[in-house]
């Protein structure tokens, strides 16, 4: 078809939703019920597309695959499409996602229905571009543009400091991006091309590396979000509507992280290996500082969004440990973060639906009246946890074995992040769902409904499946991996040798 | 005198002047003989006129180049895409004044004619290849100007606004003839090509002072800090559809006579003149971003975003290669849109005779006129340089100029001041959106409908087919190099 692929119709798909949601006219009532049920029948046709995409997908090759390219700036900066080991699960997860998404926003908006549809919609176009753009430039456009719809969502939909949050959001992250901008500008004058296959073959000078490195690296740290520059998730997810939260921890803090192995690792080998310590060391207090930081939230969101930040910091000092066994458990820990933490937030949205507040204190005691709902509760706190047997397990104790064998000191302040996660975690979910039902407005509280029911079962489920069957994820990511480990390794000993062979200068 | 030594230089390349010049002259006497009553005629007219010197310029192959009476003319890329921009200006800024002026009871048949005279000043700046050609164009211009500023002749913010700009306006014409006459006196020649032969030999301190002057005259023109005061005065005090046309067309023709005597004939001394150009610009985005924070009135806030936005298109022309030329009138086209788009919305805001030109009056507009608010979000959005949206593109040609220039302090302090500026862009969305509905506002103009129709259609789908203008952009910058 006019030479666009599966991919394309993947970023077309959820638009195509959109301007149908637009275009809706009637009275309320029903312009509402068939907003609704357009974006959920555009973000399933999508994750039923996505399946598509992956059953053609061949899982024993590093190469990309599913390419599209088309002419667009110039010669040199195309509209090209594809995907590999890393960026398959991904765009798995986030067409994944988005349906308990417009499910979890079924009801509880209610004002401007229609505008939200559409902001979610054109808010997956771009989640997916990111993971399938294979031109840098194209990369930066996707990386961005999800700002707009995200900016909105809080903005509107948010709770009270909505505004503040919002701004916080937008700001933060734009003044990350704007940098890693002139970096992509600096490799095009370089290299001549932006085209992220060939430059992966592209060995820059390595002061250039340096500076490239750090450029890239404001736009991931932040997005990641990685300590110190973590500040802005909090407010954002406090503020969000459950899905937007979802989205947020399920899939945009999966951008910085994506942008590690797919820019940072690969493209620039040297300065990757001169920075890990530094990306040691702030893992490493993220772990810890932020893990303490959540034991002492009153707000579950809040709590849930600090213990994010921790985990990716597993994630960051799994990527940078540059061992197989760290790389493959970042990878692990991003996707099962994202059901994980997603499912989470709906389990907060599921409470806050009926009492409007996050506060801890204001619960207590639910498992009285809500048995199902803390045992959906109880499987995402144990996988937040790291439980073995749980998906939470794999990806932690890969990224520990990898961080051993990098630097056995990191490992040793990181395990205490396990123990504080297990600290925060639990309490959380003593306070909430244990004790006696002794608050009054809680006496009539509805366990969960079929809509809600239908949501949280499939996490539930996958939650415990990759917990004792990891391998299906694994064996995506292994081929990748192993090849950029292979390249790394030439690039490095490349330049050991080159270092080497050169005077010792006076 | 033998007859035959006078020989009547070829006027062909100057059709679009000529077309615009003869227009200009049959309408004033169409207007002066049929009176008040001509007004809607004169306007159809002189829309007319804009349309047919666009084909002549368009008509003629993109590449070629052509100077005639005596080289002070040239007609080359870079000449046909620039005037392309600013008939387009003057057409949008025509469209944008009509419904208003009516209903303001201000309108005169004189100031669709004053508007052509300035076109026709701009046309002759951006095509001049001497010095007396580009003052010529630059008083022709700046004179219709004066006049339409103060057009609203009964209240006293207009006519402040219009004195304000003629003094400052004389002054600095004043400046740029100074700087040309030190050119002239140090190379010997007021022609370009003459100077740039002059200046491979020899350059001295006086030639860097000239370029001194005439950088200020061109700054003052372009609204570019140190020279920025009046932008904010005249802005606000003008009638706002004369706002948009300054905004746009003269914007236009600022600048391609800005690339045209610094890239055209000062090519021998690009590192003397890239510092004043990198120090304006740097200067131009921090006040940009910054004094627009604390604004209320739309105009004002407009004013400094032009300042902000001139300050990024000079990015591309200190880079002074190729591609920061191409990155030059990719930014300004644009920049055109953008600008001519928002304030297609700001005009709209209007119920029975009183406009509401302050951030405040935009509250809930998404709630009461959904399509409007959408657009200028877009608008702001794309002022605001985020993709997809075209401003980011305007952004990405010129700051990959500066890199690959080797720019690096003046890239990064530009897009950490763009992120400044996103905050204010932010706020006018944030108030359409985020806060409660005014009540609502007259339906849109038919003309400025059409405008921001065509605007929009420029800054949200760019991306999609980003080829045409990149092209275009490309050719003109090569007929420089």
């Amino acid at each position: 078809m006019f030479g666009f692929g599966i991919l394309s119709g993947l970023l077309l798909l959820p638009l195509v939703g959109a301007g149908f949601i637009l275009t809706l006219r009637g009275d309320e009532a029903s312009v509402r019920r068939n907003a609704r049920w357009a974006a959920l029948i555009a973000t399933l046709a999508t994750f039923l597309l996505s399946l598509v995409a992956w059953a053609r997908y061949d899982t024993a090759t590093a190469a990309f695959q599913l390419v599209e390219n088309h002419a667009w700036l110039t010669e040199t900066i195309r509209f090209k499409l594809g995907v590999d080991g890393f960026s398959m699960p991904l765009v798995l997860l986030t067409t994944f996602l988005m349906p308990f998404c417009i499910g979890a926003s079924w009801l509880s908006i209610e004002h401007r229905v229609k505008e939200y549809f559409v902001a979610f919609l054109v808010l997956e176009t771009t989640m997916i571009g990111v993971f399938c753009a294979l031109d840098l430039v194209l990369f930066y456009l996707f990386f961005e543009a999800g700002l707009i719809p995200m900016f909105l969502i809080i903005g509107i939909w948010g709770g009270k400091r909505r505004i503040y949050a919002s701004f916080k959001f937008f700001l933060y992250t734009l003044l990350g991006s704007v940098l890693m901008l002139l970096a992509i500008m600096a490799m095009y004058w370089q290299a001549g091309t932006t085209d992220i296959p060939t430059l992966l073959q592209t060995r820059f000078p390595a002061h250039m590396q340096t500076w490239l490195w750090l450029a890239f690296f404001a736009s991931f740290a932040v997005k990641m979000p990685m300590w110190p520059v973590h500040t802005w998730l909090p407010d954002a997810h406090v503020e969000a509507p459950t899905a937007g939260s979802v989205i947020l921890a399920g899939i945009l803090l999966k951008m910085g992280g994506y942008g590690f192995i797919r820019v940072s690792l690969p493209m620039l080998p040297d300065a990757s290996h001169y920075f890990a310590p530094l990306v040691y060391s702030l893992s490493v207090v993220a772990i810890i500082y932020t893990s303490l930081v959540a034991l002492v939230q009153s707000d579950i969101k809040k709590l849930i969004a600090y213990s994010s930040v921790a985990h990716m910091g597993f994630v960051t000092l799994g990527l940078f440990t540059m061992t197989e066994q760290g790389i493959q458990g970042a990878l692990f820990l991003m996707i099962s973060h994202g059901i994980v933490s997603g499912a989470l937030f709906l389990c907060v949205g599921v409470v806050y639906d009926r009492m409007h507040t996050r506060e801890i204190s204001a619960y207590g005691g639910l498992v009285n009246r809500m048995p199902l709902y803390a045992v959906a509760m109880m499987v995402f706190t144990m996988a937040n946890v790291g439980l073995p047997g749980t998906s939470g397990f794999v990806g932690e104790f890969l990224a520990m074995i990898g961080a051993f064998r990098a630097n056995p000191m990191v490992s040793f302040f990181s395990v205490f992040g396990i123990i504080l996660s297990a600290a925060y975690a639990l309490w959380l979910f003593a306070r909430v769902v244990y004790g006696k039902l002794e608050k009054p407005n809680l006496q009539g509280i509805a366990d969960l409904d079929r809509r809600e029911m239908i949501i949280l079962a499939p996490l539930v489920f996958l939650t415990i499946y990759y917990g004792f069957h990891p391998s299906p994820i694994l064996d995506v990511f292994a081929p990748s991996t192993e090849a950029l480990m292979q390249g790394m390794r030439a690039a490095l000993s490349s330049t050991q040798t080159a270092a080497a062979a050169l005077p010792v200068p006076h | 005198m033998n007859a035959a030594q006078v020989v009547l230089p070829a006027l062909g390349p100057a059709l679009p002047e000529l077309i615009l010049a003869v227009g200009a002259l049959v309408l004033i006497l169409y207007g002066a003989f049929k009176g008040e009553k001509s007004t809607e005629g004169v306007t159809v007219g002189t829309l007319i006129v804009l349309i047919l010197a666009l084909f002549a310029v368009v008509s003629q192959p993109l590449g070629a180049k052509v100077t005639t009476l005596n080289g002070a003319f040239i007609v080359d890329g870079f000449a046909r895409v620039m005037k392309s921009l600013v008939l387009l200006g003057s057409a949008a800024a025509l469209l944008l004044a009509r419904d208003l002026f009516e209903r303001e009871r201000i309108a005169r048949f004189e100031y669709p004619i004053l508007i052509l005279l300035s076109t026709i000043g701009m046309l002759i700046m951006v095509s001049a290849n001497d010095l007396i050609a580009l003052y010529m164009g630059l008083e022709l211009q700046s004179l219709a100007a004066y006049v339409i500023a103060s057009f609203h002749r009964d209240n006293v913010r207009s006519t402040e606004a219009g004195l304000k700009y003629f003094v400052l306006g004389a002054l600095s014409s004043g400046m740029l003839l100074y700087g040309a006459s030190l050119i002239y006196g140090f190379t010997g020649s007021v022609s370009f090509p003459g100077i740039v032969t002059a200046l491979r030999e020899t350059s001295g301190l006086g030639v860097i002072l000239g370029i001194v002057f005439v950088s200020a005259g061109v700054a003052f023109k372009l609204a570019a800090v140190p020279f920025h005061m009046w932008t904010p005065d005249v802005y606000e005090g003008a009638p706002t559809p004369v706002t948009a046309f300054f905004a746009s067309a003269p914007k236009m023709a600022a600048m391609a006579m800005a690339v045209r005597v610094f890239v055209g004939a000062f090519p021998a001394v690009t590192d003397q003149w890239q510092q004043i150009i990198v120090f304006v610009s740097i200067a131009s985005m921090a006040l940009g971003s910054f004094a627009a924070i604390g604004q209320r009135n739309l105009k004002r806030l407009m004013a400094y975003s032009s300042i902000g936005n001139v300050g990024y298109a000079l990015i591309g022309l200190a880079a002074g290669t190729e591609e920061g030329v191409r990155g030059v009138v990719i930014y300004m086209a644009i920049y055109l849109a953008m600008t001519l788009g928002a304030f297609a919305v700001i005009l709209s805001l209007r119920r029975g005779r009183q406009m509401f030109e302050t951030i405040d009056d935009l509250s809930g507009l998404s709630r009461t006129h959904p399509w409007i608010a959408f657009l200028l979000a877009m608008m702001m959005f794309s002022l605001a340089g985020i993709p997809p949206l075209a401003g980011f593109f305007a952004k990405f040609y010129v700051f990959a100029a500066a890199i690959k220039a080797g720019l690096f302090t003046l890239a990064v302090i530009g897009v950490v001041t763009s992120v400044v500026g996103a905050y204010y862009y932010l706020r006018l969305v944030k108030v359409m959106y985020f806060d409660e509905p005014q009540g609502g506002y007259e339906p849109m103009a038919p003309g400025l409908r059409i405008v921001l129709g065509l605007s929009s259609v420029v800054v949200v789908l760019f991306w999609l087919v980003p080829a045409p203008l990149v092209g275009a952009a490309g050719v003109a910058a090569r007929s420089l190099f």
